[in-house]
């Protein structure tokens, strides 16, 4: 997907400079790019200070850290849900703000705890609503949510015309992606997509959505607190604390990282392997 | 209980009508305050500045009793004035702030989550607010609309004070003449209502419980027959006449005051007038002032009045004892400031009659009331509100004579006649066309220092009215000197009395007198 005579992407993968510092990348290539953002409150002090970060297409990036560190509103200026107060965030080399911010959405697919479906839809409308707001036919927009309930492993025949209330949290779960993905969106959103999920579905849920952002091609963004799923999910995890990004590292070189912070949260993995699994 | 069923057989052809004018003033002013206050609410969920002034202003409206709203409103043009226009913009003023407030509570009571993803799906504001916002909130603001609808239900029945019909009407007159049945019949009616609509407004709400679970079958069904009903009673009662306003050449509007008398010798010209094919509007039983002013401003084409009260309270002149004087300046005066004709005397008058316990008056040889000035520092006195606060009250009566009583009870005048008659109070002063003086065995004392004012009953019309109607001016030649005191006595109680429809009493009345 990359063309060659344009620039190199590093893969990931491969190792990289141990820095934050951003990679200098094609801008044809990088799907979300942050230059120097700050964004703040008139009342509080900095939320975001001097974020650079670039996504780059296909690739899951996962941003840990604590409540209040800066995650949620990292994503939330992918969005335009915010716009930051200093410096730009680009999204397919352009400033959010130059973007038709209604236009800019419908191509960021947003998915948050437990789904934030709408109650008073069925499953079948909360998964057509982005096609149903870009005027596809009902026609297709129907074929489009039974082939999305199936990829998310819902029967729609079962489903389509509950309600959210109807089902469980894991299912609700599966119908927020599901709607995230309906119309073929190149980027992902993800607002501590598991945290409300029992452990099991939790697991059994990151497995199936590793595995269908690949088979997919899909860039994701997914804001976490819990390090596992960084390491399961992400090539590459970011770690945020009070407003600025520590260290920007593949699973690999975040588990060998000897940053005070990245060692801490290590440390809960295995306090959390011995007591919770032995 | 037996009486009551048997007054609800007798009127219920009325009943249904008072039913209908009530139903049809809370439709519209709900309808109204809907359509204004769900936009209201929206915009202050979008302005949060405004939120603050406009709820307070809406609050503030709910605060004023409602007789005292109806009061500021009829003087003002446009919207003033009495009848349903008025009843109509005091009702909606009382039922915005329920549907305001609960439309912003329930926009801002939507969860912050949905609505982000809302916004991060890539809705507009507009989509936002009409798919998800609205219908989210909507279980709230039916809640707000069920509450208005309660209040307004109620507050209705104030509405009968200016004119507005609806089943105060009976809850007044009932009140007026201590009559339970029509008391229980407005009340109870209206109460029905009140419940009616919350029921109603109550699945409604239901339907819009997302939370909840699913409502059953039957309550669908429910909702729909309600909703089938609503549109048929709507449709049902704005088909009905109502008020055409109607410059035709064959129509009046008749007022009358609120007590008995008043509405008697309306219902006779009304009843006359038809009799001659003219179409008449009946605006009966309107309190204080409000038929002048109705007159006046031309909602109402004629009313009966007093000579005495025209002289005194409109034209403010002190009271004085000739009859023939105060007619001939009544009559020059309301032509000249008011374009409005005084009728010949109808024959009777009703004047302050102030009235003592037979049995007293024949045991203390009383005829005057300069005879039971002596009695007065040992008697309590009963004066209705009306007769304690004019010109020609109390205050000019008291020192005329130079009564001192132990004590002076402010009470309703209806309630008089009984307090005298159940030795509460020992000197009352009620009307001298009071069907209840003879039936109570109460005597009336002589003003022979002729304090107070003739009151000669006559209508008051206006002269534009007489050139269009030319019915009117025969109905007039016809009733002077028609109506002695006591016929006018006799009239009082067979309605006051023996509770008779007034419909019927001037009915049998002209047919006896072959008018």
């Amino acid at each position: 997907m990359a063309a060659p005579f344009v620039g190199i992407t590093p893969d990931p993968e491969e190792g990289r400079p141990r820095s934050a510092a951003p990679t200098i990348t094609p801008v044809n290539l990088s799907l979300v790019q942050f230059h120097n953002v700050t964004f703040s409150l008139p009342s509080a002090a900095n939320i975001i200070s001097d974020l650079n970060l670039t996504v780059e297409q296909g690739e899951t990036l996962v941003l840990l850290g604590e409540s209040g560190c800066g995650k949620t509103t990292t994503l939330k200026l992918v969005n335009r849900l915010l716009t930051p107060t200093g410096g730009e965030v680009r999204v397919e080399g352009k400033p959010t703000t130059a973007w038709d911010p209604i236009a800019l959405r419908r191509r960021i697919g947003y998915v948050i705890q437990e789904g934030g479906l709408f109650p008073h839809f069925t499953i079948a409308r909360n998964v057509g609503l982005v096609p149903a707001l870009s005027g596809w036919d009902q026609a297709r927009i129907t074929e489009r949510v039974r082939e999305l309930l199936s990829l998310v492993g819902l029967d729609s025949d079962r489903f389509a015309d509950r309600y959210p209330r109807e089902l469980s949290g894991g299912q609700r779960q599966r119908v927020g992606v599901a709607r995230a993905l309906a119309a073929d969106p190149p980027l992902l959103l993800l607002d501590e997509p598991f945290g409300a999920l029992d452990p099991l579905t939790r697991a059994s849920l990151q497995r199936e959505f590793a595995d269908l952002t690949s088979r997919l091609g899909k860039t994701a963004i997914l804001v976490t607190h819990d390090v596992r799923e960084a390491l399961i999910l992400a090539r590459r995890i970011g770690l945020m604390h009070k407003g600025q990004l520590l260290l920007l590292e593949t699973p690999e070189h975040f588990l060998a990282s000897d940053h005070p912070q990245a060692c801490a949260y290590l440390d809960t993995l295995k306090v959390d392997d011995h007591g919770g699994e032995q | 209980m037996s009486s009551f069923w048997h007054f609800l057989q007798l009127n219920w052809p009325e009943l249904l009508l008072l039913v209908r004018q009530h139903i049809v003033l809370v439709f519209i002013s709900i309808l109204v305050a809907v359509i204004i206050g769900v936009p209201t609410g929206i915009l202050l969920t979008r302005y949060r500045a405004l939120r603050g002034p406009v709820l307070g202003i809406a609050n503030v409206m709910q605060t004023i009793p409602s007789l005292a709203l109806f009061g500021f409103l009829i003087p003002l043009p446009f919207i003033g004035g009495i009848g349903s226009r008025t009843a109509l913009v005091a009702l909606v003023l009382y039922s915005l702030l329920p549907i305001i407030r609960n439309t912003v509570t329930g926009i801002l009571g939507v969860e912050p989550s949905v609505r982000e993803a809302a916004v991060a799906m890539g809705m507009t504001d507009g989509q936002v607010l009409r798919q998800v916002e609205l219908p989210l909130a909507m279980g709230v603001i039916v809640t707000g609309i069920r509450v208005a609808t309660v209040i307004a239900v109620g507050v209705t029945t104030i509405a009968a004070a200016v004119g507005a019909g609806g089943l105060g009407v009976y809850i007044f007159r009932g009140l007026r003449q201590y009559d339970n049945n029509l008391l229980l019949a407005g009340a109870l009616s209206a109460a029905v209502l009140a419940l009616a609509a919350d029921l109603f407004l109550g699945l409604l709400e239901r339907q819009f419980s997302f939370e909840a679970k699913r409502s059953a079958a039957w309550s669908r069904v429910a909702l729909a027959a309600g909703i089938v009903l609503v549109v048929v009673a709507g449709v049902f009662a704005l088909r009905s006449p109502g008020e055409s306003s109607s410059a035709s050449q064959g129509h009046v509007a008749i007022g009358s005051k609120d007590f008995t008398e008043s509405a008697l010798l309306a219902e006779i010209m009304a009843q006359m007038l038809e009799e001659r094919g003219v179409s008449v509007e009946r605006r009966f039983e309107l309190g204080g002032n409000l038929p002048h002013d109705a007159l006046l401003s031309g909602t109402l084409d004629l009313y009966p009045e007093y000579t005495g009260t025209s002289y005194t309270a409109i034209l403010h002149h002190a009271p004085i004892g000739d009859p023939r004087a105060v007619y001939d300046q009544v009559k020059r005066e309301y032509a000249s400031q008011f374009k409005v004709e005084v009728s010949p005397p109808l024959g009777f008058e009703n004047t302050f009659a102030i009235l003592v316990r037979g049995a007293d008056a024949r045991k203390l040889n009383l005829k005057t009331i300069s005879d039971a000035a002596p009695h007065a520092p040992q008697w309590r006195a009963g004066f209705g509100q009306d007769f304690m606060s004019r010109a020609d009250g109390y205050p000019g009566f008291s020192k005329t004579y130079g009564l001192k009583f132990a004590a002076v009870r402010e009470m309703d005048l209806s309630l008089t006649y009984i307090a005298l008659s159940s030795n509460q109070v020992d000197l009352i002063a009620g009307n001298s066309t009071e069907g209840r003086i003879a039936t109570l065995d109460l005597f009336q004392l002589a003003d022979d220092r002729h304090y107070f004012p003739p009151y000669e009953a006559v209508y008051l019309v206006r002269q534009d009215s007489l050139a269009r109607v030319p019915a009117l001016r025969e109905v007039l030649a016809k009733l002077a000197n028609a109506i002695s005191t006591d016929e006018m006595r006799r009239l009082n109680y067979e309605i006051d009395g023996k509770k008779r429809n007034p419909k019927e009493v001037v009915k049998e009345w002209l047919g006896s007198r072959g008018l």
